[in-house]
């Protein structure tokens, strides 16, 4: 997917002007609430008309104002998933899902509503009214229904957004697999770094109405680690939980980590803040922390005045954050080995397999 | 309960020309309600304030001006008597002039209904494939049916009690053109004849409770479908 967007559009005070490339199947638009986000979507589906500028997909274009050219947001092909469900209140999951696929030419629909019906587990669901959904149902089948609308590209519009923690982390592989099993490219619009670093390849940063620099999830949480309020946030996946002093004993690749907030469930993702993580020169005698970890730093990177640490505990990524005067104190440098603390209770789980 | 020959004509030509005017008022209440509520245009303010000038004018001066527009030597009045087509003083006059009296009513109900449609369920459409046009009918339409219902029975009971403007352009032809209001008011100008006003006054409240329960059975229909 190749997405070209160079485009102005005023609303009252607010201005917004977008310049890019898009070539990725998987990215992210990222900005604050108010930066534009969502005008951005309207802009590129064709529910807005920029005041000046072109917008071209594949190769076509869907909107220059110098070839005076608008295409209908019908002939776009461009789906969007938005942040409140938007099914439709007088019609069932099942006719909610065929909306856009009955719309769709001959020629253009390759996902087949049986197809997505199972792979977004939605049959129980099919005959029931949408009033009677979950939140999270309800997501599934505007995700559904956007997908068997056959588009070019889909726009998720924080889909995620207005869902407790639990719902957000049981949809998020169905978000996914609109890329990985329906080939569908998306844009994802949020301002979750967490959700961006989960779903997105590239992500795309509006500032006040202004497109940035195209960049990477890691790149971005690096960049936002020392003005966020936890920091960098790592994720990890942890596995094969085992009950051990009252704590979660669970696998991370080689390593062993002991978790108070864990579950009886094959796989959980967990949060960790860099803010969290304590380094040590030597192995320390005693301490209070459950996890002790010896590793290597890979990488040092700055965010406004802090340090980021990149570590490899064996094989896996860690990044710590800490002032410049200990990094100075401590002698940090690449392929130092340091000892990484870090206590039970600082890891939040936000999802687990069985879920 | 006292009713005549001509008295059961006069409920028969009442139910008649208020649900003719009801239904005939539906597609443009329907068309004026959508252009109000969705469209962005020239000269909204005035359209709005025609919609509504019925609402503010007496009756007896819409029926005047309906003469003057339908009458022999009127604008409209004179194309159609070239065409054979009678209006004035005919039962057809009595439903222009319950339309013109009760299309605000109608439009603002339906009106309603379609501000209380999310429009990111319109946009939801539209970016699912569907042209203006589908939108309007599989989205708008059904999404509106609670304000179309309510504006239906309002309009309909509004018809049959319209008074004013229908002497005026249909005249009191006992028959013809008389309704029910002008029954009674025929009944009321005679002493003698309270029992009879009295009978048609008993036939207007039953027509107005079962047009209302009729409202509430079909709008509690229409939720109950919707919870599904």
């Amino acid at each position: 997917m190749k997405l070209h967007i160079d485009i102005k559009k005023k609303l009252g005070d607010f201005s917004l002007q977008v310049k890019s490339d898009i070539a990725g199947e998987r990215t992210g638009i990222f900005g604050e609430s108010g930066s534009g986000k969502s005008t951005l979507v309207h802009l590129i589906s064709g529910l807005t008309e920029p005041d000046k500028g072109e917008i071209m997909l594949d190769g076509e274009y869907l909107f220059s104002s110098r070839k005076k050219i608008n295409l209908a947001p019908e002939r776009r092909r461009i789906a969007i998933v938005f942040q409140q469900a938007m099914l439709f209140p007088h019609l069932n999951v099942k006719a909610n899902l065929l909306y856009g696929y009955k719309r769709c030419r001959a020629e253009n629909r390759h996902i087949k509503p049986e197809m997505l019906v199972n792979q977004l587990q939605l049959q129980p669901l099919l005959e029931r009214g949408v009033e009677n959904l979950s939140g999270g149902e309800k997501q599934r089948v505007a995700l559904g229904r956007a997908v068997l609308a056959n588009p070019r590209l889909l726009l998720m519009d924080e889909p995620l957004s207005a869902l407790d923690d639990t719902l957000r982390f049981q949809i998020i592989p169905y978000l996914r697999s609109v890329s990985e099993k329906f080939g569908i490219p998306y844009l994802f619009i949020s301002h979750s770094l967490t959700e961006m670093q989960l779903i997105t390849d590239h992500i795309l940063e509006i500032k006040n109405g202004l497109s940035l620099d195209e960049t990477t999830p890691e790149q971005l949480a690096r960049n936002r680690m020392a003005q966020s309020p936890n920091g960098y946030l790592n994720l990890l996946r942890l596995s094969s939980p085992r009950r051990e002093h009252g704590l979660f004993a669970y696998q991370w690749g080689k390593n062993s980590l002991l978790v108070s907030a864990g579950e009886q469930a094959a796989e959980s993702l967990f949060e960790l803040s860099s803010r969290e993580i304590i380094l040590f020169k030597k192995h320390p005698e005693a301490i209070s922390a459950r996890n002790l970890l010896e590793c290597t730093v890979t990488e040092m990177f700055e965010s406004d005045g802090r340090i980021g640490i990149v570590l490899s505990v064996n094989g896996e990524k860690l990044v710590a954050e800490i002032v410049r005067s200990a990094a100075e104190e401590l002698n940090i440098k690449p392929l130092s080995t340091l000892f990484a603390a870090i206590k039970a209770s600082s890891f939040r789980r936000l999802a687990s397999s069985q879920d | 309960m006292l009713l005549t020959h001509e008295d059961i004509v006069s409920i028969g030509l009442s139910m008649k020309v208020a649900l003719t005017a009801t239904a005939l008022s539906l597609p443009f209440g329907f068309a004026v309600a959508w252009l109000i509520v969705f469209k962005q245009f020239r000269g909204k303010v005035l359209l709005e304030v025609f919609v509504n000038l019925p609402l503010t004018l007496p009756p007896v001066v819409i029926g005047y001006f309906l003469l003057l527009l339908l009458g022999k030597n009127g604008w409209l009045g004179h194309l159609l008597a070239e065409s054979g087509i009678q209006i004035i003083f005919t039962w057809k006059a009595a439903v222009l002039a319950s339309a013109t009296v009760g299309f605000p009513l109608l439009v603002r109900s339906i009106r309603l209904g379609m501000e209380s449609i999310d429009r990111q369920l319109i946009e939801a459409s539209r970016s699912l494939g569907a042209h203006w046009y589908d939108t309007l009918l599989t989205i708008i339409l059904p999404l509106s049916l609670r304000g179309i219902l309510a504006g239906s029975s309002l309009m309909f009971a509004r018809s049959l009690g319209e008074f004013g403007a229908t002497i005026i352009v249909a005249g009191n032809i006992p028959g013809v053109t008389q309704t029910i209001p002008l029954a009674i008011y025929d009944y009321a100008s005679s002493p003698s004849s309270t029992a009879m006003a009295l009978s048609l006054c008993l036939v207007s409240v039953i027509i107005s409770v079962t047009v209302l329960f009729l409202h509430e059975l079909l709008s509690r229909k229409l939720d109950q479908a919707r919870a599904l």
